[in-house]
């Protein structure tokens, strides 16, 4: 630790800060526009001047580190001032360089309100300018269909060809020319490649990069801002939801140390423009072939009327992928009421058993763990378009230093370089036997990594593919009392939460394709499940928010509110519980889902004992406390992983499958994104480009 | 009794007072005005009926920047706001002044950065209804274009003091 003073304070830091975290120690507050924390150091916007006792200039603080300042001729600890005349008038002439090229079009911009250089300016600008001559021009770019660019507002900090370099590892951004004439662009002028480049317009201190969906739509201060968790994909990433009125108009990361730093994928940011479009806003029940808006009372007859004359064999549920934990648990004690264990949460098929023990599902080195390990085997898995999010985190921690990736099944870019190992499930039995060129790589490593993706285990044989990853794990040493290397990474915000409260089949239950499948099941209830092909002659109950796959197959259509429309428990890949707040209003009729399904289940004559959602929740509570201890993970033994390692079956050897073909149209809300179908044209147009070259 | 005194009430002098002064207004000229066919001057500053004005080459001044919808302390405005379709610029989509609760302060004429919302010289502009007085952003632009020569007049004898 290093002793210095700041402003007359001392404080204690790490030698390692850099000038400008030692002087946010002391509690000073330094204005900063390239300086980005989880960014590398660029030091070029010079606002972060400070005066550093012994040293003629002024020193900009973000690129000097505590342990390069001299102490002073008796030994005393260096002395900086933040506040001093000097340092004022040093930054007030950054101020008004950065200005002289600025345009000062704040009234048409859309960082009005919420720009780092409107702020400054109140603190460190003058109120007139003295430059007469012609300000810069320079020509937009064009970045694709996320990124709206005006790059007369540019200050050249480069925080965005910093991030696209470094976080989201696609180094399609840089800056040519020099001095005045420096400019930002993408050098061919093609579309971003990223998942994660709408963070770039959260970066920009400036307009220059703004949103171009949300174009002009609304100013900061209009804005009601809800907290809430993300379902896109089953990281859990933290969101904040803008509103206006009823209507949901953006979303932008929270921070979240744990679990998405500060970066969400474009389709959590994205995805919004989908929430009003497609919408199913009453009920509808299908009468002679065509669907007709219904009222509930209607709605709820159709399906008391079929529900009466079936047995309790005959009736089953599938929830999705975008289901609460609360609604889930409700549609399971319905069913059960009615007497049927066909329940099940895993429409893609994937093979996980809750009665194994949670270890055998969840993400066990956490996301923030991803950091302390030291090498990671990824099999049947694409991170990059399965967990954008969670691929950065990986992406950050080989940047960090030695990390050695193995990857096992379809051949992606994951924007980080990988030992490709093959395709299928025989090199993962090679690795579990110890051959190969990577498997002592991984036993060498202290704590190595399993990354276990959906391709693997969703397949009939995905039992036995579990098994064997758990048993590569732990030959690996993975799997150990003080680290669980073993990490399952889902696709569905609902699926750990449907484990963990046990919604799978139970006792003589069908599992979802079974259920599907023709001559099995006469009423089936689908809690928003759409990425199932239901048989004809089944009675499919649809309870959901878009007029998707599961609603034109539906023949009674019960209007449920989307993620941001109601309160819920969502839990991550890692098993973290986290609540979500209601931002807005379902459209029309539509209800909560556990509203409605508490409603429903009176008109079946099996009342539901919870009459709001905080009883609901208190019956959730019960049967499972983990689950409210929200935001914290309930570690999972490693004797789960032990046990599953130690099953057996046989293995097919088809190579996995990639599990998401489109990244922007995973899911209803997406697919009824124009903006999402935009980005998926683009893609697709990109990866032809690439294919022909 | 005073002798002075008791004079002025033997000749009602109180009266000849009233009459006389009754006499000087009915000779001086009269305040009052035929208000329909007479009207009174007004300050360049008065701020009546709200417009919002365009530039001499007929577009519109307003540049949904909706700094006056911030400031306004009664709520009045409302603005929606848009990329315009033939150009992709900063457009309205919506400009609604609910003129029942403005309260007529200025403030937003104040806060626009090009003069685009502007209160007019015009006050007659009472209503049968109070939904006539939900103006829309197309009643708004019609009551510039009235009234753009005077108001820009107004604004060039006030733009001294500004």
């Amino acid at each position: 630790m290093t002793k210095i003073v700041v402003d007359g304070i001392e404080v204690d830091v790490p030698p390692e800060y850099t000038l400008l975290q030692a002087c946010e120690a002391a509690g000073a507050e330094i204005p900063r526009f390239c300086f980005h924390e989880r960014l590398s150091i660029a030091g070029n916007c010079r606002m972060c001047l400070v005066e550093l006792k012994g040293s003629p200039k002024p020193v900009a603080s973000c690129a000097w580190g505590v342990r390069d300042c001299r102490p002073g001729p008796n030994g005393e600890p260096p002395q900086v001032e933040t506040r001093s005349p000097m340092v004022r008038k040093a930054r007030e002439g950054v101020m008004e360089f950065l200005l002289i090229n600025h345009p000062l079009d704040c009234p048409i911009c859309d960082q009005g309100g919420e720009c780092d250089l409107q702020d400054q300016a109140m603190a460190y600008g003058v109120d007139s300018s003295r430059f007469q001559e012609n300000k810069r021009a320079v020509e937009d770019k064009y970045l694709g269909a996320l990124v709206k660019t005006s790059m007369n507002r540019c200050i050249q900090c480069t925080r965005c060809v910093r991030f696209v370099t470094e976080v989201a590892g696609v180094p399609e951004l840089g800056a040519i020319g020099r001095g005045e004439d420096m400019e930002i662009t993408s050098y061919l002028e093609q579309a971003l490649t990223s998942e994660l480049q709408g963070n770039v317009v959260d970066l920009c201190p400036v307009g220059a990069l703004t949103s171009k969906p949300y174009a002009f739509t609304a100013r900061p201060w209009e804005l009601s801002k809800t907290q809430s968790v993300d379902v896109m994909d089953a990281v859990g990433s933290a969101i904040r939801v803008d509103s206006r009125g009823r209507e949901v108009l953006r979303i932008l990361p929270r921070l979240n140390e744990d679990v998405n730093e500060e970066w969400i994928s474009d389709k959590t940011r994205h995805v919004v423009d989908g929430l009003r479009v497609q919408r199913l806003d009453r009920p509808y029940v299908r009468e002679n072939g065509r669907l007709r808006p219904a009222s509930w009372a209607e709605a709820f007859k159709a399906i008391a009327a079929r529900i009466d004359t079936t047995g309790p064999g005959r009736i089953g549920a599938i929830a999705g992928d975008l289901a609460t934990v609360e609604e889930m648990f409700a549609l399971k004690e319905l069913l059960s009421g009615l007497g049927s264990a066909n329940i099940d949460c895993r429409q893609d098929g994937a093979a996980f058993d809750p009665a194994l023990g949670r270890g055998t599902y969840l993400f066990n080195p956490t996301i923030a763990g991803i950091e302390k390990a030291d090498a990671l085997v990824v099999v049947g898995a694409d991170p990059r378009r399965e967990a954008a999010v969670l691929n950065a985190r990986i992406r950050k921690r080989w940047r960090m230093g030695p990390f050695a990736v193995g990857l096992i099944g379809p051949r992606v870019d994951l924007t980080y370089p990988v030992h490709y190992l093959g395709a299928g499930p025989d090199t993962l039995a090679d690795l579990a036997a110890g051959k190969g060129d990577f498997a002592p790589i991984l036993s060498a490593a202290e704590r190595p990594m399993l990354l276990l993706g959906a391709g693997a285990t969703a397949r009939p044989d995905g039992a036995a593919v579990a098994a064997l990853a758990a048993k590569a794990a732990v030959a690996a040493g993975a799997v150990t009392d003080e680290w669980n290397g073993f990490g399952v990474l889902h696709t569905a915000a609902s699926r750990v939460g449907g484990l963990d409260i046990g919604f799978v089949p139970g006792q003589g239950g069908l599992d979802a394709a079974r259920m599907a499948a023709f001559g099995t099941l006469d009423v089936l209830v689908l809690l928003g499940a759409d990425e199932i092909e239901v048989a004809p002659e089944t009675f499919v109950v649809y309870i959901g928010t878009h007029g998707d796959r599961g609603a034109h197959r539906a023949d009674v259509i019960l209007p449920g509110a989307a993620y941001t429309e109601k309160s819920g428990i969502w839990v991550n890949t890692e098993g973290r519980p986290q609540m979500g707040l209601r931002a807005a209003f379902p459209p029309g009729d539509a209800r909560e889902d556990w509203a409605i399904l508490r409603a429903l289940s009176d008109v079946l004559g099996r009342k539901l004992p919870y009459d709001s959602l905080a009883a609901l929740r208190a019956a959730l509570f019960k049967a499972h406390p983990h689950l409210q201890r929200i935001d914290r993970i309930t570690p999972a033994s490693a004797d789960d992983v032990h046990r599953l390692a130690s099953r057996a079956g046989s293995v097919d050897a088809a190579p996995f499958a990639p599990t998401i073909t489109d990244f922007y149209l995973t899911n209803p809300i997406a697919r009824a994104s124009a903006v999402m179908a935009e980005c998926s044209a683009l893609a697709q147009g990109s990866a032809a480009l690439r294919a022909a070259e | 009794m005073r002798l002075d005194l008791a004079a002025k009430q033997l000749f009602l002098w109180e009266f000849v007072q009233a009459i006389g002064l009754s006499m000087r207004y009915f000779f001086k000229p009269k305040p009052t005005i035929n208000y329909p066919f007479e009207k009174n001057p007004l300050s360049p500053r008065f701020r009546g009926e709200h417009a919002l004005r365009r530039y001499p080459n007929g577009e519109e001044r307003c540049i949904a920047c909706k700094l006056c919808e911030a400031i306004c302390p009664a709520q009045a405005i409302t603005i929606e706001a848009g990329p315009r379709r033939n150009d992709g610029t900063r457009r309205t989509t919506r400009y609604d002044i609910d003129m029942v609760k403005c309260i007529y302060c200025g403030y937003c004429q104040e806060a626009c950065p090009v003069d685009a919302i502007v209160e007019g010289p015009n006050f007659e502009f009472a209503t049968e209804t109070r939904e006539e007085l939900y103006y829309d952003k197309a009643r708004l632009l019609a009551n510039g274009d009235r009234w753009e020569r005077e108001i820009a007049q107004n604004i060039a004898l006030d733009a001294p003091y500004r």
